[in-house]
């Protein structure tokens, strides 16, 4: 067990913001923090799942086919996930809505099966997979946070910014979405060469 | 939705509801191919050839063998799969019949399969209980509404090669602005239809 294959999603290789995979979601539920949180974990299960199942299967496998395969054992994953979301949490599966079935065409799923799961044992896979899957949860719900406190003055639905303040509405709005990612990978950039040079 | 026209679907997939700036489908070839014009123009019509099949060939699918056989839950494996084998088959006869036409969409075929945009317009498709004539028109229409926003959005990435970009904002994150602008843009045809 190596606790490097845990840590390098959460923010080395954070696949929100150091790959940039999985943007459809990102932009898409990140109106708030909790339907942030709820998507994060909600691909985190399906990742968790189809590396192992990956890695399993990874010897029985063809080469040839293995793209259509990933995409068959995915696909199973997402659908159980519904299933489960929508009995147990019916408020959140319906917010979410149309983005649930679609964790299938999420890239970090297939990108980490294809570059991870297929090559290693099932212990690393599903460390890896659950670090990049929190690595994306984290970036999701601190999108939903910024986006839902300077939309509404609110976080997780508690006020924070009181009565007095304005909403910008415009911020959990499609344009929001894009205009907060622009932002906070700019700072990401700031923070990356700043530490970059400290290396040198 | 239901009895909406066909004129009405088409502005509004195209205009109002725009797949890739107000519904937030196909974010990854939006920001992945749309350095130059011309491959933003080659991933536009690769993905309404494709777009347009698949809304069809799902349509076919949903009504004629997973609802007579009350397989619904089985809608996303069912649909993906459809989706990944008709890229794979369109790739095929496009090789063999226009090679031409296969040189210039090349590339781009077989990442349309992981485009979330084919696979959402065509549960969009289900949801929104459209006919079939219906469900060909949205899907155009979602199909050039996607095209339009990648070439334009292509046109003006293409400008930003020459422009003296901040350095923490090079690259992706003045793409991501630029994308919130023209988003503020398309919302401006809300209420149009």
């Amino acid at each position: 067990m190596n606790l490097k294959h845990l840590t390098n999603g959460l923010i080395k290789e954070n696949p929100t913001f150091y790959q940039l995979l999985g943007m459809c979601p990102t932009l898409a539920v990140t109106t708030s923090a909790q339907n942030g949180l709820g998507m994060g974990l909600a691909t985190t299960a399906v990742l968790v799942g189809s590396n192992a199942m990956i890695s399993i299967l990874r010897k029985i496998i063809p080469n040839k086919i293995r793209i259509p395969a990933f995409v068959v054992v995915i696909a199973a994953f997402v659908t159980i996930v519904g299933m489960v979301m929508e009995g147990f949490v019916p408020a959140l599966y319906k917010s979410l809505g149309l983005f649930i079935p679609l964790i299938v065409v999420n890239c970090i799923i297939l990108a980490r099966a294809e570059s991870f799961a297929f090559k290693n044992g099932v212990g690393p896979s599903v460390l890896d997979g659950v670090g990049m899957g929190l690595g994306f949860t984290w970036a999701l719900v601190l999108l939903g946070m910024i986006r839902e406190l300077l939309g509404t003055g609110m976080i997780f639905g508690i006020s924070v910014l009181g009565a007095a303040y304005k909403p910008a509405i415009i911020m959990i709005l499609p344009p929001g979405g894009f205009l907060t990612l622009g932002l906070v990978l700019a700072v990401y950039s700031v923070i990356k060469s700043k530490k970059a040079a400290a290396g040198q | 939705m239901e009895n909406a026209s066909l004129f009405v679907i088409l502005v509004s997939s195209i205009l109002v509801n725009n797949f890739v700036l107000s519904r937030f489908l196909g974010i990854c070839p939006f920001l992945g191919v749309s350095k130059q014009v011309d491959t933003a123009i080659g991933m536009g019509l690769a993905v309404t050839f494709v777009m347009t099949l698949s809304g069809i060939f799902t349509y076919f699918i949903q009504y004629f063998v997973l609802v007579p056989l009350h397989l619904e839950y089985l809608q996303t494996i069912a649909f993906i799969l459809v989706i990944a084998s008709l890229v794979q088959f369109v790739e095929i006869v496009l090789q063999k019949t226009s090679p031409t036409l296969y040189q210039a969409l090349g590339v781009f075929l077989p990442l349309i399969t992981t485009n979330c945009a084919v696979l959402g317009l065509a549960l969009l498709n289900i949801q929104y209980k459209l006919n079939l004539i219906q469900t060909v028109v949205h899907s155009v229409g979602g199909a050039l509404g996607f095209s339009l926003a990648i070439i334009l959005f292509a046109g003006i990435r293409e400008k930003q090669v020459i422009a003296d970009v901040p350095l923490p904002f090079q690259g992706f994150p003045i793409a991501l602005i630029t994308a919130s602008l023209m988003s503020i843009a398309f919302l401006g045809f809300t209420g149009l239809v």
